[in-house]
């Protein structure tokens, strides 16, 4: 059952999304939230929405499998667009009980919801066609000049592979634990919320147990390799810009300036 | 009495790009009272396999009969099913969670709805099959060794009494003297307690040894269904998915061929023994 949960897991593909430097898709990114923001008006959000179907398609992720993964955050989403929409003041649409929708507020209630969606589209989009690696490579690389502020980059980027490369693990270890406690005749799904909370020890106890034996061993393979920090330590492929990843970057640019462009001379 | 599967497929991941067939149109019998030997490569379904047998899976399709019930009914209790039906997982000490040994025993049988008396007796009765000594029922689970606790998981699951106990790959990680002890302790239930055995395992020694009847697979197909000596003559056949007869049978066939009168058909150590006894004898 957990296997069901696709958020920002990898996806593997052969696709010019999958092919370019992680860097560049850490900077796209960035790039498309900070477009999603400039401007609430409609034309900047139809120029978004093209760019994100372009690249969807591009990436050959099939679109059904990114709608499963969000199923997860659903509820979050519900949660904002009903603030949105009931808390916002402004010309009275419809009034019932102690609920009142205004025009500001539907207006915003969509607004959120969309820019949500496409922040979550936009960033599992990366992680669907980046490998936790490629993706901590490309951060280390790409913020490399914190360094100077006596930041420690490569620890800091070890420590996200490491605790990325232990999702799946830990998943499919929940999910071991899971089945082999229903195996004894455990039950998860009845009760009150206290008993579904008891419930959960017989899983959370193997599962912390078999976490920390497993970073135990990480640490120590580690240092039978001589593992001693980010100093002097080179990459078997040290990440170089392509032709395409040249070519992305152009097109991220001509990206942000046509919405900029959008939202300066868009009447909506 | 028994277990049936009726043409069982499982897909994983159904409709992604790591979409596998781990199932495929798997259909035999395990009569009750048997000791099944399951062997197979690794990613061979026979781990997939185990587990739809007390219902954690649910096949894609097909049925699965349990004395003569469709598990797939909608009014099937699953979880008397999970009592009848000891499912002991790859290192099964990785579910040891409670404080001291006996209250983890325990777990099975409360969850099962006994009374407080039953459940202790139950849990009892089990540290008991399992051979562990006394003095460390109260100690916590983890500061046994790796074959104590296994033992213990394993008691985890006698406890609820199944009349059919499950075992995948129940000596993977144990030395050559925790693997004797389980084996001889899974072969004690089966023969006193009458208890159906499902074993999986990859050493055919071991299978040789304790099944009565082995069922091959590979690819998540069933390759092959019959006794072990059956299966074991067809030592080329299982040579091409990548196993082969148990040691011993071959060094029968050199033997044989060294011109010694022994018997070929030998899959246990103490056969051959006995046939190149009798051999030299006879000589």
């Amino acid at each position: 059952m957990l296997r069901e949960i696709t958020l920002g897991q990898y996806y593997q593909a052969e696709s010019r999304l999958h092919r370019l430097d992680p860097r560049v898709k850490l900077a796209g990114t960035l790039i498309f939230i900070i477009s999603l923001f400039i401007s609430q008006k409609v034309a900047c959000y139809a120029v978004a929405t093209v760019f994100l179907i372009c690249m969807i398609r591009l990436s050959k992720v099939p679109f059904g499998y990114m709608i499963k993964g969000m199923k997860a955050i659903a509820f979050i989403m519900l949660l904002t667009v009903a603030f949105n929409l009931f808390l916002t003041s402004g010309e009275k649409l419809v009034s019932f009980w102690v609920f009142t929708i205004t025009k500001e507020g539907l207006k915003l209630a969509i607004f959120t919801a969309v820019r949500l969606a496409y922040l979550i589209l936009g960033s599992t989009l990366m992680t669907l066609t980046t490998t936790p690696n490629d993706l901590t490579d490309g951060m280390e690389k790409g913020l490399g000049f914190l360094r100077l502020f006596r930041l420690p980059v490569h620890e800091i980027a070890m420590m996200m592979s490491i605790a990325l490369r232990f999702i799946p693990i830990l998943m499919e270890e929940t999910d071991k634990i899971i089945k082999a406690q229903q195996a004894r005749g455990a039950d998860f799904e009845s009760g009150g919320i206290i008993k579904r909370s008891k419930a959960l020890v017989p899983i959370l106890v193997p599962l912390f147990v078999s976490a920390f034996r497993r970073a135990n061993d990480l640490a120590m393979a580690m240092e039978a390799r001589c593992y001693h920090g980010g100093e002097g330590r080179t990459k078997m492929k040290p990440l170089i810009y392509k032709a395409w990843d040249i070519r992305a970057y152009i097109i991220l640019a001509c990206y942000l300036s046509l919405v900029i462009l959008t939202a300066v001379i868009s009447p909506i | 009495m028994s277990i049936i599967l009726d043409h069982v497929n499982y897909i994983y991941s159904k409709g992604t790009s790591d979409e596998v067939k781990a199932l495929d149109d798997v259909s035999f019998e395990i009569p009750d009272g048997d000791f099944l030997g399951l062997i197979g490569h690794t990613g061979s379904g026979k781990s997939t396999l185990v587990q739809h047998l007390d219902g954690l899976l649910k096949a894609s399709s097909g049925s699965i009969y349990f004395n003569g019930e469709d598990i797939y009914d909608r009014d099937y209790d699953m979880k008397a099913l999970r009592g009848k039906v000891g499912l002991v997982f790859q290192y099964p000490e990785h579910q040891l969670f409670e404080e001291d040994v006996f209250k983890d025993v325990c777990f099975g049988p409360k969850n099962l709805g006994l009374s407080q008396k039953d459940t202790e007796l139950a849990a009892y009765r089990a540290l008991k099959d399992v051979k562990l000594p006394d003095e460390l029922f109260y100690v916590s689970p983890f500061e046994l060794s790796g074959g104590q606790k296994r033992r213990v998981a394993l008691a985890g699951v006698l406890a609820m009494k199944p009349e059919v106990l499950v075992l995948d790959e129940p000596t993977a990680g144990l030395d050559p003297e925790g693997r004797n002890e389980i084996l001889g302790l899974i072969k004690e239930l089966h023969d006193k307690q009458g208890i159906t055995i499902v074993l999986v395992s990859h050493s055919m020694d071991d299978v040789a040894e304790y099944a009565d009847h082995i069922v091959v697979m590979d690819k998540g197909k069933v390759f092959m269904n019959g006794t072990p000596k059956e299966i074991f003559s067809h030592a080329s056949k299982l040579e091409t998915i990548g196993l082969s007869a148990p040691g011993v049978t071959y060094i029968m066939r050199r033997l044989k061929r060294a011109g010694f009168d022994v018997d070929t058909t030998a899959i246990t150590v103490k056969e051959a023994a006995d046939s190149i006894i009798r051999a030299v004898n006879h000589a």
